[in-house]
C-alpha cells in the first residue's frame, strides 16, 4: 500500500519535471535547424517547424508532448492528440532525423544500464569488503592504509581515472580496448573508471556503519554467548552495518549517472550520456526532455528498490 | 575524549575542537597545503608578469621554426624552463593550471557558500518550525535527493547562458561575457548541493529548539528570528563548518565534470576540468603528452584529498563521538 502510494506520487512529480524541462529546453536560444547545410528557404523552414509543431504556442506544444488534449483536424472535428507521453511516445528528434526519441532510448538505454550496473557492482564489491575490513581493524595499520585508499578513491573522479586507464592499460600495455562497446573486454575499463570513485564512498559508509554497530549491545551479547568472531561480525554485525550503504545508494546512483556521461564520452560508448550532451548542443528539445525524464524515472524506481531492500534488511523499519 | 595536554574544563567548545583538530596530522598538513596553494593562486598574476615578458617569445619561436605540417614541436615536455611542459598552443601548462585553479577553487568556494546559505536557511526553518511544515520541507529535500538535479543545471546553463552572456557584454563590456558560465556554476551548483547541509542543520536545530535556554529567551520576548540566529545557530556552527568544507570538493568535482563535457567553463578560460579534457583529447597511440594529463589531474586530486582530510579532521574535532583511535 505504501509503495502503491509512492508510485502514484511519482506522477505529479514527473509532470512537474517534464514541464520544467520542456519549457527550459524549448527556450534554448537558436533554432534546431541552425546547423542545416544550406540556409533553408523560408518555406522549407516553415514546413520543418510545422512538422515538429514548433509553430504552436508553448503550452499547446507541451500538452501535445504529454498527449493530453484535443485538436481540430482538417474536417474541423475535434480529435485527441496522437501519441504523447501517456501513450509511451517520446516524440521526434530534430537532430537525428527520422528517429523518434523512443528509437534512441531503446538503442542506448541497455548500454547505459549495463555500464551502470557493472560499475555499481564494482563499487559495492570493492567498497563493502574494504569498509568492513577497516572497521574491524580500527586503529591498526590495516585500517590506516585501507582508509587512505578509500579516501584516495573518493578523490579520484572518473574524469581522471578514465584517461589514465586508457593511456596505461590500453595504449601502453595493450591489455584492453580503448573504446567502443562490443565484447565483455570492452566493459572492463569503463566499469572500473566509473566505479572506482564510488567504491571509496561505499567503503567510508561501510566503515562508519560497521564501527557504530560494533559498539551495540547485541554484538557484546553475541560475543558473550561464545559465538565465533567471524560469525558475530558477518551474521550479526554485517546486516545492520550495511544499512548506511543501502540508504546512500539512492544519491549514489544519481551521481553514478552523472559520472557515466564522462565515461561514455571518453570511451565512445553509445549510451544515453553522449546523446544528452549532443542534444543540448543541437537544441534538440524533445530529446533533452525525454532523456531527463528517463533519468528521473530510473532514479525514482531505483530509489524505491533501495527503500524496499532497506526494510528487508532492517526488520525494525516498517512502511505502513 | 579526554584531553591530557590541557585543562579541558576551562576551554570553550571551539578551543577544545581546535586542540583536537591540531592532533589530526593529515588534516593539519592538508590545511597547510591548501593555504599554500591558495596563496600561490592569488599571487600568481604578480609572479607571472615578469616571467611572461621573459618567456613569451620562446614558444612562438618554436612554432615558427617548425612550420611543416604534422610537427608537434609546440608540445614541450617538462623542462627547467617549463616545469609542467607546454600545451597544444605552446602555452606553459603550469600557468594554465594556476589560472585553472583560480576558477576551480572560486567556483568550489562560492558554490559551497551558496549551498550553505540555502541549506542552513532551509534546514533551520524546517527544524525550528517543526510539525507539518517540517514534514513538507524535508519531503522536498528527499524528493530532490532522488532526482537528477545536475541535469537541470546542465539544461539551465544551456538555456540561459547566451542571454546572460549578451547581457553582461552589453552592460560590462565585451570581456565580461566570458564570465557568464561561471556565474551559472556558482548559483547552479550551489543550488543542487545544499541537501545534505539542510538535513544536518535541521536535525541539530530540532534537538536544540526545546532546550531551556531557548525557552528562556522566548519567555523574555525574543522574536523567532532572534532566537534562531542568536541562540540556536551559534550552537550549530561547528557542524556547519564541517559540511561546508566537505561541500567544496563536491562542487569542484561537479564543476570539473561539467567543464570536461564542454558545458561549464568555456575557452579561453580554463578550469581543472577543461585542462584534463584538453589533455584527454590529445591521447593518441603515437605519442603520449603525459604532462598534459598528469599535472592537472595531480592538482585536482591533491586538492580534493586535502579538502577531504580537513573536513574529516574538523568532523572529528567537532563531533568527538566519531573519534579516531
Amino acid at each position: 500500500m505504501f509503495f502503491l502510494k509512492r508510485i502514484l506520487s511519482f506522477i505529479p512529480l514527473l509532470l512537474v519535471i517534464t514541464f520544467l524541462a520542456f519549457v527550459l529546453a524549448r527556450s534554448m536560444p537558436g533554432s534546431p535547424f541552425d546547423k542545416e547545410r544550406a540556409p533553408a528557404s523560408p518555406e522549407i523552414e516553415r514546413a520543418l517547424r510545422a512538422k515538429y509543431y514548433l509553430d504552436e504556442p508553448l503550452i499547446k506544444q507541451y500538452l501535445r508532448y504529454i498527449g493530453v488534449g484535443w485538436e481540430r483536424n482538417a474536417d474541423g472535428k475535434l480529435q485527441p492528440f496522437k501519441g504523447g507521453l501517456i501513450r509511451g511516445d517520446f516524440g521526434l528528434s530534430t537532430k537525428y532525423r527520422n528517429h523518434t526519441v523512443n528509437d534512441i532510448i531503446v538503442q542506448a538505454l541497455p548500454v547505459s544500464l549495463t555500464l551502470g550496473a557493472l560499475a555499481f557492482l564494482f563499487a559495492q564489491g570493492v567498497g563493502i569488503p574494504l569498509g568492513f575490513y577497516t572497521a574491524v581493524k580500527r586503529g591498526q595499520w590495516g585500517d590506516y592504509i585501507g582508509s587512505f585508499f578509500a579516501l584516495l578513491a573518493f578523490c579520484i573522479p572518473a574524469l581522471v581515472v578514465a584517461p589514465m586507464l586508457i593511456v596505461v592499460l590500453s595504449i601502453k600495455a595493450r591489455l584492453f580496448p580503448a573504446g567502443m562497446w562490443e565484447t565483455p573486454l570492452h566493459a572492463v575499463l569503463p566499469s572500473v573508471a566509473l566505479g572506482l570513485y564510488f567504491s571509496g564512498r561505499v567503503s567510508r559508509l561501510m566503515r562508519e556503519g560497521m564501527s557504530t554497530v560494533l559498539h551495540e549491545g547485541f554484538i557484546t551479547t553475541a560475543r558473550a554467548k561464545g559465538l565465533s568472531e567471524s560469525k558475530v561480525l558477518l551474521k550479526h554485525g554485517f546486516r545492520l552495518a550495511v544499512l548506511p550503504v543501502v540508504s546512500f545508494s539512492g544519491p549514489l546512483l544519481a551521481d553514478l549517472l552523472t559520472g557515466s556521461f564522462i565515461v561514455e564520452s571518453m570511451f565512445r560508448i553509445p549510451g544515453i550520456g553522449p546523446f544528452l550532451v549532443n542534444s543540448l548542443q543541437n537544441r534538440d528539445a524533445l530529446m533533452v526532455v525525454g532523456l531527463v525524464l528517463l533519468y528521473a524515472i530510473l532514479l525514482l524506481v531505483l530509489n524505491l528498490i533501495v527503500d524496499l531492500s532497506y526494510s528487508w534488511l532492517d526488520k525494525r523499519v516498517k512502511y505502513e | 575524549m579526554s584531553d591530557n595536554s590541557a585543562p579541558a574544563e576551562y576551554l570553550s567548545p571551539n578551543q577544545r575542537a581546535w586542540l583536537r583538530f591540531k592532533r589530526h596530522k593529515p588534516a593539519v598538513i592538508s590545511s597547510v597545503f591548501l593555504i599554500v596553494v591558495t596563496l600561490l593562486v592569488v599571487a600568481w598574476p604578480l609572479l607571472q608578469r615578469p616571467a611572461v615578458a621573459k618567456r613569451m617569445p620562446a614558444p612562438l619561436k618554436v612554432i615558427t621554426d617548425a612550420p611543416e605540417k604534422g610537427s608537434d614541436a609546440q608540445y614541450q615536455s617538462p623542462s627547467a624552463r617549463y616545469w609542467f611542459g607546454t600545451d597544444v598552443h605552446g602555452r606553459n601548462v603550469l600557468a594554465r593550471i594556476m589560472s585553472g585553479a583560480r576558477i576551480s577553487l572560486l567556483v568550489g568556494v562560492v558554490g559551497a557558500v551558496v549551498a550553505l546559505i540555502i541549506g542552513v536557511t532551509w534546514g533551520s526553518v524546517a527544524g525550528y518550525v517543526g510539525g507539518r511544515w517540517d514534514n513538507i520541507m524535508m519531503r522536498v529535500v528527499d524528493v530532490m535527493y532522488s532526482l537528477p538535479s545536475i541535469l537541470f543545471v546542465i539544461v539551465l546553463v544551456a538555456t540561459f547562458n547566451e542571454f546572460l552572456r549578451s547581457w553582461l557584454t552589453k552592460h560590462f563590456g565585451p570581456l565580461a561575457g566570458i564570465y557568464a558560465p561561471m556565474l551559472f556554476l556558482f548559483v547552479g551548483l550551489g543550488a543542487v548541493s545544499w541537501l545534505t547541509m539542510a538535513r544536518i542543520v535541521r536535525g541539530q536545530v530540532l534537538s536544540l529548539r526545546h532546550r531551556q535556554f531557548v525557552d528562556a529567551s522566548r519567555s523574555l520576548g525574543a522574536s523567532h528570528a532572534r532566537i534562531l540566529t542568536r541562540h540556536i545557530l551559534p550552537n550549530v556552527y561547528g557542524i556547519i563548518i564541517v559540511y561546508l568544507t566537505l561541500t567544496v570538493p563536491a562542487i569542484i568535482l561537479y564543476e570539473s565534470f561539467l567543464s570536461f563535457l564542454g558545458l561549464g567553463i568555456q575557452p579561453p578560460m580554463a578550469s581543472w576540468g577543461t585542462l584534463i579534457a584538453e589533455g584527454a583529447g590529445q591521447i593518441n597511440p603515437i605519442r603520449i603528452y603525459w604532462w598534459l594529463l598528469v599535472f592537472p589531474c595531480a592538482m585536482l586530486i591533491s586538492t580534493l584529498l586535502a579538502l577531504n582530510f580537513v573536513g574529516d579532521g574538523l568532523r572529528d574535532a567537532y563531533d568527538p563521538r566519531g573519534e579516531r583511535a
